[in-house]
């Protein structure tokens, strides 16, 4: 296959867009769609700072990695989760970038600043491990950008990753997620910072790519705890889609964003309060839902 | 274990470690095909770089199959 645009070997095709791109040619449409989602959604500016949600994963490090190449003021925030093998390879990639790239980087340790891991309080919760750790994920970036006194945080999201979570929730018609799914989340004056998900415009399949053009070491590994989830096998259904019908996944997504979202955005009429315990915004009274499962992990032990 | 001159070494890491010992040139679209693979869903590498589905696998060569999706919540 030759290079829609200099003729040269082509290292990878995009049916949804009739080309193929040799290297130099993918960089530049790689790197243009993430400014296009950038500008499209007016994520930030270069005079914000940016905390990048890092996980070790290809996502995160090529969101990161391509920021800073834009000359974007952005940080990483890392956390360890405490899940074994897994967080000890991830966190040692994320070290390896950090230290290549001169790149400043926050790093939590559930375990060692919250008093617990992840597998941990799965078990003593009996819960799945994926609901303790998304908690734990969402109240530490927000805390995090917030003390860091950041405009905005980043996360990885591609398109595979939102088209699988919107496909979900339309099957389930969870109409309060659909409202909320949207590649900006203005901030809350109540201490919710404004969140934004750049990789947006772009597929697992080229950002996996992007990371071994540009050499992006990223742990390959999946987290042991995700194996059979829900979000996978829709990923695997629209792949299939998407094979016999190129384009198929975009559409989903860029034309819910057009033409859906705004039907489902319910004014957030809930106010905010701190939280008794570590002055977090919550919807509740007294501890927030972090606090709440934390300290009953925390005296369940005791 | 290095690819010997009379067959194709294919291998992949994730969801589990696999190798595959396939004879004679054929094409990337034909080897994931074979093992019932979404070419949407994986890239494949050799040496430092990605071959399209088109891109001919001769004998002696390696290749690896990576998946590019993840699981978990986001
Ligand atoms: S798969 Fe689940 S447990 Fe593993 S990192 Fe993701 S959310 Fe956490
Ligand atoms: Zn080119
Ligand atoms: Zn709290």
């Amino acid at each position: 296959m030759k290079c829609t645009k200099c003729g040269g070997r082509a290292v990878i095709d995009l049916k949804r867009h009739n080309s193929g791109f040799c290297k130099e040619h993918f960089f530049e449409y790689f790197e243009n769609q993430v400014r296009k989602a950038i500008d499209e959604f007016s994520m930030f500016g270069l005079r914000d700072r940016i905390l990048v949600a890092v996980s070790g994963g290809k996502d995160s490090l090529v969101l990161w990695d391509v920021l800073m190449r834009f000359g974007y003021q952005a940080d990483g925030l890392y956390i360890d989760l405490g899940i074994g093998e897994y967080s000890s390879a991830s966190s040692q990639k994320v070290r390896d970038f950090v230290l290549a790239r001169q790149a400043n980087l926050r790093h939590v340790s559930l375990e060692q600043d919250y008093g617990y891991g992840v597998p941990e309080a799965a078990r003593r919760l009996r819960r799945a491990a994926c609901s303790p750790c998304g908690l734990s994920k969402r109240y530490i970036f927000n805390r995090e950008a917030l003390e860091g006194s950041y405009d905005v945080l980043a996360t990885g999201h591609n398109l595979d990753d939102e088209a699988a979570v919107l496909f979900g929730n339309v099957l389930r018609w969870n109409t309060g997620y659909l409202g909320r799914q949207y590649p900006v989340l203005e901030e809350d004056p109540g201490g919710l910072v404004r969140k934004v998900k750049p990789l947006i415009r772009l597929t697992e399949r080229e950002t996996a790519a992007y990371a071994v053009l540009q050499g992006v070491d990223y742990i390959v590994e999946e987290c042991p705890k995700a194996i059979g989830a829900r979000t996978t096998l829709y990923k695997q259904l629209l792949n299939d889609l998407e094979i016999q019908s190129p384009g198929s996944k975009q559409q989903f997504l860029y034309g819910f964003y057009e033409r859906g979202h705004d039907s489902f955005e319910a004014s957030r009429d809930v106010a905010l309060t701190p939280c008794t315990e570590c002055g977090q915004p919550t919807t509740r009274e007294g501890l927030c839902a972090f606090c709440q499962v934390r300290s009953r992990l925390l005296t369940v032990r005791a | 274990m290095p690819a010997s001159q009379n067959s194709i070494r294919v291998f992949m890491t994730i969801p589990q470690r696999r190798e595959w010992e396939l004879h004679g040139r054929q094409s990337v679209r034909k080897i994931l095909r074979q093992l019932d693979l979404n070419p949407e869903g994986v890239i494949v590498i050799h040496h430092d770089t990605l071959l399209t589905p088109d891109e001919m696998v001769e004998n002696g060569m390696e290749i690896e199959v990576r998946s590019a999706i993840s699981g978990g919540l986001p």
